[in-house]
């Protein structure tokens, strides 16, 4: 194996940052597994990578989304909030149709936190876009805002919620990353559907990570971000559309 | 005459003092809310700090958890629910549920169990008394007849 000129001195380099100062102090923190007391940092940023060559007519990401997250219907999809849906394409010329995926998208410049008039719509320094519903006052600013439609407000009256996720009536909502599972370690709940029950088109990690899976997928092949004109540096990101 | 009349005054001393005992002793206990713990033998905090500063604990801890991710039990809503939701109901709401008893007896607005569940997370069952939507239904009409005006917009 040669390393070239620039591989080399990157090498070096992440050695040298890596390398203890003095006992518990670093000049680069090593990206590890957090502790419930500790808080969230910026040496993260987590994304999802979904295949479309693999997703075919399969639900099971948003039964499994919504069954995670307490979101319920109540028989009238006009108003019913939907955190995740399937939207298919079809090439007119061929008639071929292919179905995605499409949630929050958890873009680094979200148009949503922008244009939030209290600060409830924010970005956790992880990258997870979210809600704060204790501060959201249902302006509904964000889901006019937000390119891909993923927000949804809450209309009616909540029962039965999940205990790590809170509803309420007045409040507008969005995929949260299963950001209670991310922060217990575990992947979101669209994710381990589709790879348990679905056709494991979807990829979940760190996309500052150069070791992750996720890193490694974008890497070998074409991948785009929905919108991309938008330069909102999406992180979901889709192969194959 | 002298003695029957102070055995009158005495008679009458003792029917005072017995009428005095009933009534406190019949108003004793519907004095104050209903307030049980059913798991565990001491709240994370003193009982004196706690009824003083729940609401100062766990606002605190709302902010840490929704933007720094951080997830300790110790003061989440999701603990003080765990302890005190009543297994019969299995909810903290309800006439004698643990924070609706006595949020009704302060006259204050209870706003946490319209977006949270008001069930303990290990039995996963929905609460069966007065969900939210039962207290906030209460609340309003409280407010309107004048017995509970809460403080919350």
């Amino acid at each position: 194996m040669s390393l070239s000129r620039r591989e080399f001195i990157g090498i070096s380099g992440a050695a040298v940052a890596g390398m203890a100062l003095a006992p518990g102090l670093r000049l680069v923190e090593l990206a590890r597994a957090r502790s419930p007391e500790e808080a969230v940092t910026r040496l993260q940023r987590w994304g999802l990578l979904v295949d479309i060559g693999k997703c075919h007519d399969c639900n099971a990401c948003v039964t499994a989304c919504h069954e995670e997250n307490g979101v319920t219907s109540h028989g009238r999809p006009a108003t019913d909030a939907q955190w995740i849906r399937k939207v298919e394409l079809k090439d007119k010329l061929t008639g071929y149709v292919e179905t995605l995926p499409v949630m929050c998208q958890h873009c680094a410049e979200p148009p949503c936190v922008d244009v939030c008039p209290t600060g409830a719509s924010f970005k956790r320094i992880d990258g997870i876009v979210l809600v704060d519903k204790h501060i959201c006052i249902g302006c509904r600013y964000c889901m006019m805002a937000c390119p891909y439609k993923a927000r949804s407000f809450v209309h009616e009256e909540t029962t039965n919620q999940k205990p790590h996720a809170p509803r309420g009536k007045g409040t507008v909502e969005s995929c949260t990353l299963c950001v209670h599972r991310v922060d217990a370690g575990r992947i979101p709940a669209c994710v381990e559907a589709c790879n348990k029950d679905g056709n494991k088109a979807m990829v979940f990690g760190d996309l500052k990570d150069p070791h992750s899976e996720i890193n490694k997928q974008l890497a070998s092949a074409p991948t785009t971000q929905l919108r991309p004109d938008l330069n909102l540096n999406t992180g979901v990101r889709y192969r194959g559309i | 005459m002298v003695f029957g009349g102070m055995a009158v005054v005495a008679a009458g001393m003792l029917t005072v003092s017995a009428v005095l005992a009933a009534e406190t002793s019949a108003a004793k206990p519907t004095l104050g809310p209903t307030v049980k713990t059913f798991k565990g033998d001491k709240c994370v905090e003193d009982t004196d700090y706690m009824r003083r500063n729940h609401m100062k604990v766990i606002l605190h801890q709302r902010d840490e958890t929704m933007h720094r991710g951080i997830r300790t039990q110790k003061h989440s809503l999701k603990n003080c629910v765990d302890c005190h939701a009543d297994p019969k109901t299995n909810s903290v709401l309800g006439k004698d549920g643990f924070c609706e008893s006595c949020h009704v007896y302060a006259s204050v607005n209870i706003d946490c169990f319209t977006c949270h569940t008001a069930a303990p997370e290990k039995n996963g069952q929905p609460p069966k008394a007065a969900g939210p939507a039962g207290l906030m239904e209460k609340m309003r009409t409280s407010a309107v007849t004048g017995t509970a005006n809460g403080n919350q917009p």
